[in-house]
């Protein structure tokens, strides 16, 4: 089971904070791809070119592997301090 | 004591609190650094009545040590305290706190600025403002990006 999580804006877009994938493994570009598919609705908002992705709360690149009880998480670019 | 003091914090903190707790019984660091920053009452163009902080629970934190850590590798450094806070903020509340000490000015003020800005651009933060016209998320600034460019070391 791979457990994705939505931050900020990204999250509000969505109207949730997190999915939960099973039976999966890819790419963080490919867990995209599949929630793109299960949720058409989610496209505009996912694949928004700011999107940021971290694997294991650290940040990731598309091709960064996803594997079995992996946390992906996906969100804008950060704005604290 | 501990040298690194790491804190995402949810309640309000006083700065002369964190700044004597980097000058107590320390007397072998003789220059201190502070960065504060607090809400603003605007923000691109728009009246500011307060803010919301969003975080990522468990990445934070490994964030913030990460960012602590690369900065004792470069200078030579006593304490480093880091307080960040989260939830809602009245304008005028203070969102970060930073302090460093060393034996010299120099390390102290070069570790203060790159831990403000490495933070700025990696440490998983969002701000949700809110104003007259309602509630926006903070954009990110490119002049962030920027600023990181300088603390290139390849």
């Amino acid at each position: 089971m791979i457990q994705v999580l939505f931050f900020a804006r990204l999250r509000a877009e969505l109207g949730t904070a997190e999915h939960r994938l099973h039976g999966f493994s890819g790419s963080v570009e490919e867990v995209r791809a599949q929630l793109c598919t299960l949720f058409p609705d989610w496209r505009a908002a996912l694949q928004s070119a700011d999107i940021q992705a971290a694997v294991n709360r650290e940040i990731a690149a598309s091709s960064t592997p996803v594997r079995d009880g992996d946390e992906v998480a996906f969100f804008p670019p950060v704005t604290g301090g | 004591m501990k040298l690194d003091y790491i804190k995402v914090c949810g309640a309000p903190f006083a700065v002369p609190v964190e700044y004597a707790a980097l000058r107590s019984a320390n007397t072998s660091d003789g220059a201190c650094a502070v960065f504060a920053g607090s809400v603003r009452d605007y923000n691109a163009g728009a009246d500011v009545s307060g803010l919301t902080l969003e975080h990522y629970p468990g990445m934070t934190e490994e964030s913030l040590r990460r960012i602590v850590a690369g900065a004792r590798s470069r200078w030579q450094l006593g304490r480093v305290r880091l307080l960040h806070r989260t939830g809602p903020l009245a304008v005028g509340e203070d969102i970060l706190f930073v302090g460093v000490t060393s034996p010299h000015r120099q390390a102290a003020f070069a570790a203060c600025h790159y831990i403000v800005d490495r933070l700025k651009t990696e440490a998983p933060f969002w701000k949700l403002e809110s104003g007259a016209a309602g509630e926006r998320w903070v954009a990110a600034r490119r002049s962030d990006r920027r600023e990181l460019e300088k603390w290139r070391t390849d």
